[in-house]
Formats: C-alpha cells, sequence, structure tokens
C-alpha cells in the first residue's frame, strides 16, 4: 500500500516537471516510476523524459462507414436537387396532405394559426403572400416572400414535418404538400407535377433577395 | 399524525439495522427506508407529508433512534414539492452546531445545490427557449443546469451507445464514431460562450422585457471539451473541391447548418463535455459542433452527420431564419455567423430595487465573438459620459468577461450602460447606430445579431427598469 501510493506521488512529481504535452504514455510514466523506485532517485528521469512519442496526425479510431450507413441519414437536398427521390406530386394530392397534417398550425389558408399551445407565433407558422413586403417595417416573411431555394422546401418537410410526427410523410406527400404550397403562394401552376427533375427549376421570388454579410460595420 | 402504522417491534428493529448500516461509510439509505423510520417515529415534529428528522426531545430515552439522529437528519426528502430545482429539501435544524449534519453519500453521490437557491431558467411562452438568470451570475462560468436553451423540436433522449457521427461526402473516406471512439482522440478544453443571435432582438425598437434574464438570458459560458474537427478531417482526408461541411443534429428538427470548410479546419470542436462532466441533454449529448464565436444554432446539437461538399445547402434554417433583413433595401444578409463584441450590466438590473442611496458596485458582462474584451466603459448618466469598468482577468479570447465599476449613487434618477470594445477596436454600438445600418423591424423577423447597448434607468425610490433613453 506505502509502495503504491508512494509510486503514485513519484509519477505525480514526473507528470508535473513537464514531460508531457504528451498524453501519450501514463504507462511510459508509471515504468519510470517504478524504475526509480527500485534503484532510486537516480538518473532515470532526463533520459526517460526525451522518450515521449509526441502525436500522430493519424488515428486508427472510428470504422469505415458503408454506402448503406451514410443512405440511412444522408438526407439533405442541396439547390441543385443532387439527392432528391423518386417520387411526384401535384397540387391535388398536396392539397390532401395539407389539410389532413399541416392545416392545424399552418392554416386551411395558410397563414399561419395565431395562439396554439407552444407554437411560435402565427405569424412565423405562415407560409403564403407577403411579396413586397421586405423592404418595410413591417415586412412579412414567407416561403413566398423569403425562401430562396424551393428545394429547401422539400428538404425541410421532409426531415422536420410535421412538428409532431417528422419524418411521417412518404416522397409523394412531400411533393404533393411541396407542389401545394408553391401554387398556393402562386409560384407554379396548380397543374405543375413536382419532382427530382421539376423542383430545382422551380424560380423563387425571392432567389436575389440574399447578400453576403458585411460585417463589422462601420458605425456612423 | 401519521396516515400509517407499524408494528413497534418491527419498527424498532428497522431503526436499529439503519443505525448500524449507517456506521458504514458509503452506505446508502432509500426513500422507502427513511419513509418507514418517520412513520415509526412517534415524535411530535411531524408535519406534512413524513418526518424525517426527529427533534432530539423526542428521541431522548431511546437508544436505537439516538443512533441514527445523525442519519435521519440528513436524508432527502426529495418527494417535497418544496424543494426548489435542482435542490433537495432536508431538514432546517435549529442549531446547526448542536446536531450532526448529514454524512456523505445519501445525495446518492450527486450533489445539488442548496434548497434555498431558487434561480431558473426562464421558458418563453412559446417553450422554443429558456433563458440564463444572469441577474443572478457571478464570476463568469454558467452552471450547466443553467445555460440557456434554443431547441427548434424538443431535447431528444439519446443513448450514447448506439449513437454514431459520420462523415462522409468530398472525403477520400467516410468514417463512422463512437462516443468512445472520439474519445480516445487528443482532447482540448476550451471556455467559450455561446449566444444565440436572437438574443435582445426584440429589445431593437424599445424596451419590452423587464429583466436582464430576459433580455440578455440567451448567453451562456461553459468550460467545452472535446475534439478539433480539423483532427477528425485529417482522418477522412478532403477532395480539393471541399469547400463547405453541413452538420446535422439526431433531434426531431433533423436542424442543419452548413459550415466554411476554414471554420472546420480552424477553431472548430466537436465536444462531448462541458464544465467537466457530460454535455447536458440539452445542450447536444452525448456530442455537439461547437463553433466558437458564432451565432449558438449554428453549433449543432446531437451531431449525427457532417457532409463535405462543395456549396453550402441553404437549409431552412439558414434561408428562412437566421438570416437578418435589410429593411431598408428588403435584401437579407445570409450565413452572418459572428456574434459581436456586446455587453450588458447584471447589477444593478432590471426589477430589482436598491434600497437607497449609497455605495454599489455595478457589474456584468462583456464577451466577442471575434476576441478578447479590451474595455468596456460604463455611464451613469444615460450615456452622456463614459469610465472605464475593471476587468476582473483572466481575459480569455470568446468568453464572457466579468466588469466591475464602483458607484456611489446620490438617490436621484439614473441611467446607467455599458459599452464593451473589443480587441479588433470595434465598439458595441447603440440601437439607433443599428437601425441605421439595418432599417427599422417593427415586426416580423426577428432583428438578430442585437448587440446594442443596454440601458438601465434607476428611479428616486430604488426600482431599476429597461428603457430606452430619448
Amino acid at each position: 500500500m506505502f509502495l503504491r501510493s508512494r509510486r503514485h506521488d513519484v509519477v505525480k512529481r514526473l507528470t508535473c516537471l513537464g514531460a508531457p504535452h504528451s498524453v501519450a504514455s501514463p504507462h511510459r510514466h508509471n515504468t519510470i516510476a517504478v524504475a526509480i523506485i527500485a534503484g532510486g532517485f537516480a538518473l532515470a528521469l532526463p533520459t526517460a523524459l526525451a522518450h515521449s512519442q509526441g502525436y500522430t496526425s493519424k488515428y486508427d479510431f472510428g470504422t469505415t462507414a458503408t454506402e448503406q450507413e451514410i443512405a440511412a441519414v444522408a438526407i439533405a437536398i442541396p439547390a441543385d436537387g443532387k439527392g432528391l427521390p423518386a417520387g411526384k406530386g401535384d397540387y391535388a394530392a398536396g392539397k390532401a396532405v395539407y389539410e389532413a397534417t399541416c392545416a392545424a398550425c399552418h392554416g386551411a389558408d395558410l397563414t399561419g394559426v395565431a395562439g396554439i399551445p407552444d407554437m411560435p407565433s402565427g405569424a412565423a407558422l405562415r407560409l403564403v403572400g407577403g411579396r413586397g413586403t421586405l423592404a418595410s417595417a413591417n415586412p412579412v416573411v414567407t416561403v413566398e416572400s423569403y425562401w430562396p431555394y424551393a428545394t429547401t422546401l422539400f428538404d425541410y418537410i421532409r426531415r422536420a414535418m410535421p412538428f409532431s410526427a417528422p419524418g411521417s410523410l412518404s416522397n409523394d406527400e412531400v411533393y404533393g404538400v411541396t407542389a401545394y404550397i408553391l401554387a398556393e403562394g402562386n409560384i407554379v401552376a396548380k397543374t405543375t407535377v413536382i419532382d427530382a427533375e421539376t423542383l430545382p427549376k422551380v424560380q423563387m421570388p425571392n432567389r436575389d433577395g440574399f447578400i453576403p454579410d458585411p460585417r463589422p460595420e462601420l458605425f456612423k | 399524525m401519521t396516515g400509517r402504522s407499524m408494528d413497534p417491534e418491527r419498527a424498532s428493529a428497522r431503526v436499529q439495522a439503519i443505525a448500524e448500516a449507517l456506521g458504514r461509510l458509503g452506505e446508502r439509505i432509500t426513500e422507502a427506508q427513511a419513509r418507514e423510520i418517520a412513520v415509526g417515529q412517534q415524535c411530535d415534529c411531524q408535519e406534512g407529508m413524513f418526518a424525517l428528522a426527529p427533534t432530539r426531545r423526542g428521541l431522548l430515552g431511546s437508544a436505537g433512534l439516538i443512533a441514527a439522529v445523525g442519519a435521519t437528519a440528513m436524508l432527502p426528502r426529495t418527494a417535497s414539492a418544496k424543494a426548489s430545482p435542482g435542490a433537495v429539501e432536508y431538514q432546517v435544524p435549529e442549531d446547526p452546531t448542536k446536531e450532526p449534519g448529514r454524512l456523505m453519500g445519501v445525495d446518492g453521490g450527486y450533489g445539488s445545490r442548496s434548497q434555498f437557491e431558487t434561480d431558473v431558467r426562464w421558458v418563453n411562452p412559446t417553450r422554443t427557449a429558456s433563458f440564463t438568470p444572469l441577474q443572478a451570475s457571478y464570476g463568469t462560468i454558467t452552471p450547466s443546469g443553467l445555460h440557456y436553451e434554443r431547441h427548434h423540436a424538443g431535447i431528444p433522449n439519446i443513448d450514447p451507445a448506439r449513437h454514431r457521427l459520420i462523415i462522409h461526402g468530398m472525403v477520400n473516406r467516410p468514417i463512422k464514431y463512437s462516443l468512445a471512439d472520439l474519445k480516445r482522440f487528443p482532447t482540448v478544453s476550451r471556455t467559450y460562450f455561446l449566444e444565440c443571435s436572437g438574443t435582445t432582438g426584440s429589445e431593437i425598437m424599445k424596451a419590452r422585457e423587464p429583466t436582464v434574464q430576459r433580455t440578455h438570458g440567451l448567453v451562456s459560458t461553459s468550460e467545452w471539451t472535446g475534439v478539433p474537427l480539423s483532427t477528425l478531417l485529417k482522418q477522412t482526408g478532403l477532395k480539393p473541391s471541399a469547400a463547405w461541411v453541413l452538420a446535422e443534429g439526431s433531434d426531431a428538427a433533423v436542424m442543419t447548418r452548413s459550415v466554411p470548410i476554414d471554420k472546420c479546419l480552424s477553431d472548430a470542436l466537436v465536444v462531448f463535455a462541458q464544465n467537466g462532466e457530460a454535455i447536458r441533454p440539452e445542450q447536444g449529448y452525448p456530442m455537439r459542433l461547437f463553433l466558437p464565436g458564432w451565432e449558438g444554432n449554428i453549433s449543432i446539437k446531437w451531431l449525427r452527420r457532417l457532409e463535405v461538399s462543395d456549396k453550402p445547402f441553404y437549409t431552412r434554417e439558414e434561408t428562412s431564419k437566421y438570416t437578418d433583413l435589410i429593411t431598408t433595401t428588403g435584401k437579407a444578409r445570409i450565413f452572418t455567423f459572428t456574434m459581436e463584441a456586446k455587453s450588458v450590466i447584471t447589477f444593478p438590473s432590471g426589477e430589482m430595487n436598491l434600497p437607497g442611496a449609497g455605495f454599489y458596485e455595478i457589474t456584468g458582462l462583456a464577451w466577442s465573438g471575434r476576441g478578447k474584451i479590451v474595455r468596456v466603459e460604463i455611464s451613469t448618466d444615460g450615456g452622456k459620459s463614459w469610465s472605464l469598468a475593471a476587468l476582473q482577468d483572466p481575459i480569455l479570447p470568446i468568453s464572457q468577461t466579468r466588469f466591475r465599476f464602483p458607484w456611489i449613487w446620490d438617490g436621484t434618477p439614473a441611467i446607467i450602460q455599458s459599452r464593451a470594445t473589443d480587441e479588433t477596436g470595434y465598439t458595441q454600438p447603440t440601437h439607433q447606430q443599428l437601425i441605421d445600418e439595418r432599417g427599422p423591424l417593427e415586426s416580423g423577423p426577428l432583428f438578430y445579431h442585437m448587440n446594442g447597448i443596454q440601458s438601465w434607468a434607476i428611479a428616486a425610490d430604488g426600482s431599476v427598469k429597461n428603457v430606452h433613453p430619448t
């Protein structure tokens, strides 16, 4: 017991003496400590400390992710539509899905329902309208007036909607709801079929409404 | 008196057994056992659901029970509705020097704060965010249980044994890591603030919220420990076209943000620890991205995936939200990451009452996403004149700095303000300067990145109020 605590002490002192930077070699220190205890406080110290192996840049932790493992989670759709799944939907199909799963919060007229407990305000749930209001002190920010890419709509509905059951809609249903919202926002015709081909080509009204961050601002 | 009765002999034997158990260091007593003891004791101190701490008078004459005095005084009353969150209610002795205190270990090995401390996070009406009680803060570290929260679809409950982080896309070798894998890498610990880009946004046009918790509480500071993201990207390798990395959470929002590769290769971390222990579920357990100095939401919590790409993804959270609409032009700033220099006086602050004229130490916090705070100035006359505050060292980059300023209040109405300057020379602006830059915003989206100078008005009666000075 005494030997053990004594050894612990020595190891601690060695660590304080500043060998490491190294996180690499606690075992080495133990060995040193044992050597020191066995042989008295002799010459082992400086020699041993010079032997830290330092860091490498490659570590053999983790395992190669397989294509299936990646496919199971890689659901993000960029603006060019790469990765959009098969399937399609149009206004009529989307309307049925919307009324069953979206209207409770977003409203029958897509302008948002106010006063739902534990939900954002009605204005934040609004999906359509607001064109021409952005350059004002009371802008109405919606999919129609503000969102730059239609692909984002598909991506977001598929990953996070409906709020109470995210990820529960089929790809056809997501395409349909996307078509419905875009048509209600007068961005596509009610006859437009939305799929992997057509969605990235939809021109959103506020596509050119974004600018890079100019900060830091030079205040007057 | 007590609802349940117990065979006296059995009770006595039970008490004896427990008293014996208590003699052994590290033995724990369950609450059920405690209830049994209490029920078995016919002392006159019992009130409420059950009594855990008998008076000494009630115990006199019973040798077995006397042995249990220390025990009973220490037993937690977790079922009591009286204990504040994070606290356990214990019996309060008349004179703590006249009876033994609690033994170690009865808390199960994880401590709690005093039952007399009641400060908690304030949750907004939509339950989408909770705010740190800055008015009750000391120093610079936010207790993990008081760190602000902003979730986009609640707090997922994740079993770390099943959680994986997959790094893929424009890499040479896609890799998945478990938490155990991650912990084997060389780690770093850094003390950084984290701030929601929406903090104080609703205050831009007029003073709305009553307290500093509700105006500024979406900022907190912790020591974070994890692995540099650059280390992880070295393992996968990067294709020459790699320019952005999509970070994705494992919550119900499957929250996503695109991060420029430069940030990923500089000070970005994948962290698994906060203030010396595993990060809290509210903070992304078992692992989160941490991007120092950048708006909070991009430090994706419950991190499950990093996809290297040549372009940003324009996710919902970086287009429809967290973009800064300039209402004079109708154009919106996109990818506005940095949280710029900001400060706020936490004492005295909204809804406090100063008891009278005399000495007060004005204190508060200053921080900048661009580096260290070099100067905090205080005004006690609504911005007409400014004086330097003392800064508590060490002053860490991208961390909160505590400032202090001695003040003799003469008892007349005063408006107190703080303004911070960081090491880039940037000084915190006024509300009007921000409005002049970005346009007024009465309703609609949030005024993100609102770092205007905060004013607290002290009335002659000592009451403190959030104001915008004219």
